[in-house]
C-alpha cells in the first residue's frame, strides 16, 4: 500500500509515493538511484547504510521510509556541491581512506554525522563514531586518518 | 602541476616510492562509482537460489509447478536441467544438484520480474528430501565405513600431495630437541562488503555477457564454459567496481552459472545477488586444515628437519581451498633453512562448506604452526628466539629444498629492524619474568616471520600479462591491461608508472582493465603478483612508446635520441633539462608528418619462473619476501581478553612504489589476519553454520586495531619493476603466530586452535594455573552454561 512521502533529500523537497513498508534504504536507491549509499548486510550489523537523518548518523536499512517523514535526508551524494568535494571525501581521496570503497559512504556519513556535533574530535573519539562501520580493505588506519585530516583542514578553514 | 617552459630540474625527480592517490577514489568518495551490485540492466530480471538448508540428503522430489505458475515468475530450473554440465578443478561440481551435499547446496533457482515474486517463488517449490548420515570432520571421513559422499571419489579422497627431501631417519637422529604438536585452523570467511553478485545476458549469437566480480576474467572464461556447455570463447567477461575480493573470487561459484542458465531460459538478463546471510553460507572460506607439525634442531639451536602431516576438511566440493598444500609445503621447506623435510598433505571430502582462495593462501595456516614451533624450539635450546631466528635465516642466494632461488633475501635485516625497533629481546625476558607474579593483567611480546611468493607462482601454464599501450594527439596516455583492480590499488601504481616512465601527469593516464574483449591476458589478481607482473608489462611498454618518441623527437630536433629524456610534459634535454618541445607537439608532428606515426606499442610479459611442476620442485615464483611481526598485547587472565597494544612490522618489500597503497595494504592485510587470530570462526555444527551475521561473526573495528609501526626493507628485486616485489599477503600470514607467541610470553600458554578467543585463553590460563584434580573451580560469568 503506497502513500505519499514528504520529505527532504539532498537539499531538496519531494513528495513521492511510497509503499508503508519501504526501508529507507529502498527508497533512497531504487526509488531516487541514489546508490552511494549501500547494502553490506540483512540489518544493522555493518554501517554501509549509513545516511544521515536531521543531521544525525541513521542506518537507512533498518529505517522505514515513512519513519522520517518531513525530516531532512543527506546521502553521500549530498555531500559534494557545485562538483567540489567536502573536505572528509577529500581527506578519503588524499590519505587513501579508501580501497574498494564499498564501505566508504556509510565511512564518511558517520564521520559527518561525528563533525557537526564535535568539531574538533581526537583520535579515540573518531574510532569510537566509526565502530559500527565495517571495512574489509584497510584495517580503518587510513579512515583515521583521514577523518583527522578533515578536522586537521576545518581548524585551518576556521 | 608546474609550468616548465624553459627549464626543468636536471636531477630527474621520481615518482618512485611517492605517496600517490588513488585515481578512482573521488568517485567512490562521492557515491559516483557504480559497483555490480548497484547495476540495473533494462529487462533485468532477478534471480534466487533455493539452497538445501541441509548437510547431505538424497532428493526424492521436486515440484515447482507452483512456482512456475506464480505471475512474473519467468523461469524456475532444477538439477534435472543441467545435470551433465559439471564444472569445478576436479569437475565435482554442478550448477543445480541431484543430491544435497553441503548446506548451501543450490536445489532450484527462480527468475523473476522482482525479488519479492521471486523470494515468493521459493517458497512455493515443494522438495522432499531423505536425509543420509553426514561426514563433518576429515577424520571421519576417512574412515573405512564413513558415508560417501561422491560416487566417483571412494573413500571420500580429494587432492593429495607429497614433497620429500633428505634423510629423514638420520635428521631425526641427529636432533637433539624435536617438537610435535597438532595445530587446527579453522573455517573463516571473506566478507567482502559487496556481496556476491553476476548478471549474466546472451546475445543471439549465443554469446553470453557476464558482469562479474571475478579476479581473473581469462581463466574464468575456461572454468564457466562447462557449466554451461558453451564454448570459452563465446564468453565476454566484463568486470565492474566490486566491494572487495580477497581470494574469493579467485574460482567459477554456482550463482554465477545459474544467473547465465536463467538469462539463457528467459532470453533476458538476469541479476543474482546475495544477501549477507547467503554470502555467509554459500561463500567460499578459508581452507580448514588439521597440521600435525614436527621440527627438529641441534642442542646449539641450528634446524635439522621439519615434517607436516595435513589433513585438510574439503567440504563438499574441490574449488581452490584443498589446492594450498602447494603453498604449505613451501613455508614448510623454506621457512627458515630445513635441510631435510617430509610433507604430505590429504584432502578428504566432509559435508561442511567448501574453502577457495584466502589472501596468505596456504601460509596463513602453516605459518600457525612453523612461527609457533619456531618459539617453542628457542625455548627449549634456551636462547633468545631472535638469534634462534638469526642462527637459522638464510641469505640472499640461498636455494630451498623445493628449488625457491631467494636471490635477494632480507630475512636477517627485517629480524633485527623489527627487533630493534620494539626492544624486543628486553621486553621478552621482563615479561617472561613477570608471568606468574600477582596482577590480573599480564603484558606479552612475541615474534613470528614468514615467506611467501612476491613475484607471482607460476600454477598455471603462463604467470604473464599482456599490455596495450596509447597515446592520443593531447599526450593523454590510456594503458589496456589484463590486471584486474579489486580495490587493491593497481590503478595508483600502474598511473604512476606510466608518469614517471613518460614525464606525464598522474591524471593525464587512464586505464582500461575490465573488458576482457578489449584487455589482453593475465592470469589474474592473486599470489601476490599484481605490482610485480603487471608493474613489469606496464613499465616494459611505457619504455616501448618512450623510445618511439624520443627517436622521432631526435629528428625533428636533430639530437641525438641518447640525449633526450620525457620530463613534466616536455621533450627535454638530458644534460641540462632543458625542455625543447611540448610532448604533445610530438605525438602531432608524428600523427601529420609525411610518414605518420602513432604511439600505440603491446607487451607481453612473462616472468622468469618455472612451472610448479607435479614434483613440486621448482622455482615457482619470480621472486620470494619475508615479513617479520612483533606483536605487543596485554592479557586479561581473568576473561581471556587479549588486547594488541602495537604491532611493529618488518617486511622485505624490495622497492616501494606507491608509499601510501603499500602501507594500504599492509594495514588492511593485517587486519585480515587479526581477525583470524582473535575473532573471527565459522561455527559450523553438523555441517551447518550457526553465526551467519556480522553480530555472531567478528570482524576486527576500528577501536580494535592497534598502532602499527611499519619498516619497509628495500631488498631491490633484480626481476622487479625497479625492484619492487609484491606484498600482500604477507601481512595476513604472519600477525596470528606474532600474537600466539606473545600470548605464550605474557602467560605460559599456547593455543593451537585460532581464535585465541577469550574463552580459550581463559579456559588454558586456568588449566595451567590450576591442573586437574587440584579441585579448583574454574571462574564462569553469570549466564554462561556449564
Amino acid at each position: 500500500m503506497k502513500s505519499v512521502l514528504r520529505i527532504t533529500v539532498n537539499g531538496r523537497a519531494r513528495e513521492d509515493a511510497v509503499a508503508a513498508n519501504a526501508l529507507l534504504l529502498d527508497y533512497l536507491r531504487d526509488g531516487l538511484g541514489l546508490t552511494g549509499t549501500k547494502q553490506g548486510c540483512d540489518g544493522g550489523e555493518c554501517g554501509a547504510c549509513t545516511v544521515l537523518v536531521d543531521g544525525r548518523p541513521r542506518l537507512a536499512c533498518c529505517t522505514l521510509a515513512h519513519s522520517v517523514a518531513d525530516g531532512t535526508v543527506e546521502t553521500i551524494e549530498g555531500l559534494a556541491h557545485n562538483g567540489r568535494l567536502s573536505r572528509l571525501q577529500r581527506a578519503f581521496h588524499e590519505h587513501l581512506g579508501t580501497q574498494c570503497g564499498y564501505c566508504t559512504p556509510g565511512m564518511i556519513m558517520a564521520a559527518e554525522g561525528l563533525l557537526r556535533t564535535e568539531p574538533r574530535p581526537d583520535r579515540d573519539t573518531i574510532r569510537t563514531a566509526l565502530a559500527g562501520n565495517l571495512c574489509r580493505c584497510t584495517g580503518y588506519v587510513k579512515i583515521l586518518d583521514s577523518v583527522e585530516a578533515a578536522v586537521q583542514a576545518g581548524e585551518e578553514a576556521a | 602541476m608546474q609550468e616548465t617552459a624553459t627549464a626543468s630540474p636536471t636531477v630527474k625527480e621520481t615518482l618512485i616510492g611517492q605517496r600517490v592517490r588513488k585515481p578512482d577514489a573521488p568517485d567512490k568518495a562521492t557515491g559516483k562509482t557504480r559497483y555490480i551490485n548497484d547495476m540495473v540492466l533494462p529487462q533485468m530480471l532477478i534471480g534466487k537460489v533455493l539452497f538445501a538448508g541441509r548437510p547431505h540428503a538424497r532428493i526424492v522430489r521436486i515440484d515447482t509447478g507452483a512456482a512456475q505458475k506464480l505471475p512474473g515468475v519467468h523461469a524456475v530450473l532444477t538439477g534435472k536441467d543441467v545435470a551433465e554440465l559439471r564444472f569445478g578443478f576436479v569437475r565435482d561440481n554442478v550448477a543445480l544438484k541431484d543430491k544435497v551435499r553441503c548446506e548451501h547446496d543450490e536445489i532450484a533457482a527462480v527468475a523473476a520480474e522482482t525479488e519479492e515474486i521471486a523470494c515468493r517463488a521459493l517458497e512455493l517449490i515443494e522438495v522432499e528430501y531423505e536425509d543420509l548420515p553426514g561426514v563433518f570432520s576429515p577424520e571421519a571421513g576417512a574412515r573405512e565405513d564413513a558415508p560417501q559422499i561422491h560416487d566417483r571419489f571412494p573413500g571420500n579422497k580429494s587432492l593429495a600431495f607429497e614433497f620429500r627431501h633428505g634423510d629423514l631417519a638420520a635428521a631425526e637422529a641427529a636432533s637433539e630437541l624435536i617438537v610435535d604438536n597438532v595445530f587446527r585452523p579453522h573455517h573463516v570467511t571473506h566478507c567482502c562488503m559487496g556481496t556476491s553478485c553476476a548478471i549474466a545476458d546472451f546475445d543471439h549469437n549465443g554469446k553470453l555477457t557476464i558482469w562479474t566480480q571475478t579476479q581473473y576474467p581469462y581463466n574464468y572464461k575456461m572454468d564457466l564454459a562447462p557449466a554451461l556447455g558453451i564454448h570459452p570463447g563465446d564468453i565476454r567477461v566484463i568486470q565492474p567496481p566490486v566491494g572487495g575480493a580477497f581470494g574469493s573470487k579467485l574460482d567459477v561459484y554456482p550463482y554465477e552459472p545459474i544467473a547465465a542458465l536463467l538469462a539463457r531460459k528467459t532470453g533476458r538478463p538476469v541479476k543474482v545477488m546475495y544477501s549477507r546471510e547467503e554470502e555467509f553460507k554459500a561463500s567460499p572460506t578459508r581452507q580448514a586444515a588439521i597440521i600435525h607439525m614436527r621440527t627438529g634442531c641441534t642442542r646449539d639451536g641450528v634446524l635439522t628437519f621439519r615434517t607436516a602431516d595435513v589433513l585438510l576438511d574439503n567440504g563438499a566440493y574441490t574449488s581452490w581451498g584443498p589446492t594450498i598444500p602447494v603453498i604449505m609445503m613451501r613455508t614448510t621447506s623454506g621457512h627458515y633453512r630445513v635441510p631435510v623435510v617430509d610433507f604430505k598433505a590429504q584432502a578428504i571430502y566432509t559435508n561442511n562448506p567448501y574453502a577457495g582462495s584466502f589472501r596468505g593462501y596456504g601460509n596463513v595456516q602453516t605459518t600457525w604452526a612453523t612461527a609457533q614451533q619456531m618459539d617453542m624450539l628457542a625455548e627449549m635450546v634456551d636462547i633468545d628466539p631472535l638469534e634462534f631466528h638469526l642462527k637459522n635465516a638464510q641469505r640472499s642466494g640461498e636455494v630451498t629444498p623445493q628449488r625457491s632461488f631467494l636471490r635477494e633475501c632480507a630475512l636477517v635485516e627485517c629480524l633485527e629492524t623489527a627487533a630493534t625497533a620494539s626492544d624486543y629481546s628486553r621486553k621478552r625476558k621482563e615479561y617472561a619474568a613477570l608471568r606468574d607474579a600477582p596482577g590480573r593483567y599480564k603484558k606479552g611480546i612475541g615474534l613470528a616471520s614468514s615467506i611467501h611468493n612476491a613475484g607471482g607462482a607460476k600454477i598455471h601454464k603462463s604467470d604473464g600479462i599482456g599490455t596495450i599501450l596509447k597515446m592520443d594527439d593531447y599526450a593523454r596516455v590510456t594503458v589496456i591491461t589484463g590486471a584486474s583492480e579489486i580495490g587493491q590499488g593497481i590503478d595508483a601504481v600502474i598511473t604512476l608508472i606510466v608518469a614517471e616512465e613518460l614525464g606525464v601527469p598522474l591524471e593525464h593516464v587512464t586505464l582500461v582493465n575490465n573488458d576482457s574483449d578489449v584487455a589482453p591476458w593475465d592470469v589474474g589478481v592473486h599470489a601476490s603478483r599484481t605490482t610485480f607482473i603487471a608493474g613489469n608489462g606496464t613499465r616494459r611498454a611505457a619504455r616501448k612508446a618512450k623510445a618511439q618518441i624520443l627517436n622521432a623527437a631526435a629528428k625533428m630536433l636533430e639530437e641525438s635520441p641518447e640525449d633526450l629524456d620525457l620530463r613534466a610534459g616536455s621533450v627535454v634535454r638530458n644534460t641540462d633539462g632543458a625542455a625543447l618541445i611540448k610532448l604533445e607537439r610530438v605525438l602531432r608532428q608524428m600523427h601529420f608528418q609525411a610518414e605518420p606515426e602513432l604511439v600505440m606499442v603491446t607487451d607481453y610479459y612473462e616472468p622468469k619462473s618455472e612451472p610448479e611442476g607435479a614434483a613440486h620442485v621448482s622455482d615457482h615464483s619470480a621472486a620470494y619476501s619475508h615479513a617479520v611481526h612483533i606483536a605487543e598485547i596485554t592479557v586479561d587472565t581473568l576473561t581471556g581478553e587479549i588486547k594488541v597494544d602495537k604491532v611493529t612490522v618488518a617486511q622485505d618489500v624490495g622497492r616501494v612504489i606507491n608509499r601510501m597503497g603499500l602501507e594500504g595494504q599492509i594495514e588492511g592485510g593485517l587486519a585480515i589476519g587479526l581477525g583470524y587470530a582473535l575473532s573471527e570462526d565459522m561455527r559450523i555444527e553438523n555441517g551447518m553454520l550457526k553465526n551467519a551475521c556480522f553480530r555472531d561473526y567478528k570482524l576486527i573495528t576500528a577501536p580494535e586495531m592497534p598502532p602499527l609501526d611499519l619498516h619497509f626493507i628495500e631488498s631491490h628485486c633484480a626481476e622487479g619493476p625497479y625492484g619492487a616485489k609484491g606484498i600482500s599477503e604477507l601481512p595476513t600470514i604472519v600477525i596470528a603466530p606474532a600474537i600466539a607467541n606473545a600470548l605464550y610470553n605474557a602467560t605460559g600458554v599456547r593455543i593451537f586452535d585460532p581464535p585465541m578467543s577469550p574463552e580459550k585463553v581463559a579456559r588454558a590460563i586456568f588449566e595451567r594455573c590450576a591442573p586437574a584434580g587440584s579441585g579448583a573451580v574454574e571462574p564462569r560469568l553469570a549466564g554462561t552454561a556449564a
